[in-house]
C-alpha cells in the first residue's frame, strides 16, 4: 500500500511538471488562447466524394462566441499542409493557405524545393482562393480543378473532459466521470479546410501528414 | 529577298503577339496571384499530426518549444526515450497495449508526431477494425489515447482512466463541404 502511494506519488511529481492542454490546443512559446501561430487540431479524412481528400487544419482554440467575431487569421503566419508519400516523415509535398486583405490564398499540393522548417511560397503553384467566411454568416466556399477551398470561424470539433483528466493528474480524482463534461463545448475555432483529388497526391496508398505554422521573418 | 525578310519580320511579329497573349493568359489563370506579395522565408512556430500527443508526453517550457519546432523525420530519434519514460510516469504497470506493443514500440510510434493516412481504406483513427488510417472529425481520439495508454493488453485495466464518458462532439457535423459545424 505505502509502495503503491510512493509510486502514485513519484509519478505525480512527474507528471506535475506538464501543462496538459489538450489535443494541443494553446501551446506554442510566449503565446496565449488566439494566437494565429498556435494549431489545435488536425484532421485528414476522406471526403464526401471518397476520391478526395479533406485537410483540416483548427487554429487559434477555445474562442467563446463573444471573441469569435474579432477573431483573425494574420498576413504573416502561413499555414503549410506537410504530406509525406515515400514513407520517410519527410514532405515530398505541401499545401499552404496565407492570408491576403479578405481572403486565404492557397498553393499546391507541390513539391517544395527545400523541406524542414524554413519554406517560401511558389506561387507558380497557386491552386485557389476563397473568402475569409465571417462570424455568423453562411460559410463561403470556393471550388477550382477540383479543389474546394473553405476558410472562417467554426465550432471546435474536439471534444475530451480535460478539467476531469487535470484533476486526474492533479490527484483530486481516480477517474472520469460518466457522463464526462465536454470542456471544449460551446468554443470555437479559426479552421481552415481543403479537399483534394486523391491523385493529386502521388501514387502510394498511404500517406503521413502533419501541419505546420509558419511565420515570415 | 526583300520579301522573304518581310515574311520573316511580318512571322516574328505573329509569333511575338501570341507569346505575349499566352503570358497574359496565365496571369488571368492565376486571378493576380503572380502580382501580389508572398515573398520572403516563413519559419516554423508549431507543428501537429496526432491529437494530444505532444501535450501528454512533452513537458511545457523549452521541451514543448523544441518539440513545435522539430521535423517529423528527426523526432524520434530524440524523443522517442522521453515519450517512454512520461508513458510509464502516467502508467507505472504498463506492459503492452491493445495494439500489442511494449513501451519501446509504442512510444517509437507516438514520438514520430504525423498522422497516418490511407488513400484506399476508410480513413479513421480507429473504429475497431481500421487502425490510424486518418482521423474523422467524429473519431473519439481521446478514448483511443486512453485505452492505449492506461488499458492493458486487454483494454481491460484501469477501468476509471479508459474512457472520458464525452463520446461525440457538442454540435452534427455536415456530410458535405466543410463538415465541420457553424461556429457558437
Amino acid at each position: 500500500m505505502k509502495k503503491t502511494k510512493m509510486i502514485l506519488g513519484l509519478s505525480l511529481a512527474v507528471i506535475s511538471g506538464l501543462i496538459l492542454v489538450a489535443a494541443d490546443h494553446i501551446d506554442v512559446p510566449g503565446t496565449m488562447s488566439g494566437d494565429a501561430g498556435d494549431i489545435t487540431d488536425v484532421y485528414t479524412f476522406q471526403g464526401q466524394d471518397t476520391n478526395n481528400l479533406v485537410f483540416t487544419v483548427n487554429t487559434q482554440g477555445l474562442l467563446s462566441p463573444n471573441a469569435t467575431a474579432m477573431a483573425t487569421f494574420k498576413e504573416n503566419v502561413m499555414v503549410e499542409i506537410n504530406i509525406d508519400n515515400t514513407g520517410d516523415n519527410v514532405e515530398d509535398l505541401v499545401i499552404q493557405a496565407i492570408k491576403r486583405g479578405d481572403k486565404m490564398y492557397f498553393f499546391g499540393p507541390y513539391a517544395p524545393t527545400a523541406t524542414g522548417t524554413s519554406s517560401m511560397i511558389k506561387t507558380s503553384a497557386a491552386s485557389g482562393e476563397v473568402a475569409i467566411s465571417t462570424y455568423g454568416a453562411a460559410p463561403t466556399m470556393a471550388t477550382k480543378n477540383g479543389m474546394k477551398f473553405f476558410a472562417g470561424p467554426r465550432d471546435d470539433p474536439f471534444f475530451f473532459d480535460l478539467g476531469q483528466f487535470k484533476s486526474i493528474l492533479a490527484g483530486t480524482a481516480t477517474g472520469f466521470n460518466n457522463p464526462g463534461t465536454d470542456t471544449f463545448a460551446g468554443t470555437n475555432v479559426l479552421s481552415i479546410v481543403v479537399e483534394v483529388p486523391k491523385t493529386m497526391l502521388g501514387t502510394s496508398s498511404t500517406l503521413n501528414v502533419w501541419a505546420e505554422t509558419k511565420k515570415k521573418q | 529577298m526583300k520579301t522573304n525578310q518581310f515574311k520573316i519580320i511580318t512571322v516574328a511579329l505573329v509569333v511575338a503577339f501570341f507569346s505575349v497573349n499566352c503570358d497574359n493568359n496565365d496571369d488571368n489563370a492565376n486571378d493576380g496571384v503572380q502580382s501580389m506579395d508572398f515573398s520572403g522565408t516563413y519559419v516554423q512556430q508549431d507543428q501537429m499530426a496526432r491529437p494530444a500527443i505532444n501535450t501528454v508526453f512533452i513537458a511545457s517550457g523549452q521541451p514543448k518549444d523544441d518539440f513545435n519546432a522539430a521535423v517529423p523525420s528527426k523526432m524520434g530519434a530524440k524523443y522517442q526515450s522521453i515519450f517512454q519514460s512520461r508513458l510509464l510516469a502516467l502508467n507505472s504497470g504498463y506492459t503492452t497495449n491493445a495494439l500489442g506493443q511494449d513501451a519501446a514500440a509504442f512510444t517509437g510510434l507516438l514520438s514520430t508526431d504525423v498522422l497516418n493516412v490511407s488513400k484506399t481504406a476508410k480513413t479513421t483513427f480507429f473504429d475497431g477494425t481500421n487502425v490510424l488510417t486518418g482521423r474523422a472529425l467524429a473519431d473519439d481520439v481521446i478514448d483511443v489515447e486512453l485505452l492505449l495508454i492506461f488499458g492493458g493488453p486487454m483494454g481491460t485495466s484501469n477501468a476509471g482512466l479508459t474512457s472520458d464518458h464525452v463520446n461525440a462532439n457538442d454540435k452534427a457535423f455536415t456530410t458535405s463541404f466543410p463538415y465541420l459545424a457553424t461556429a457558437w
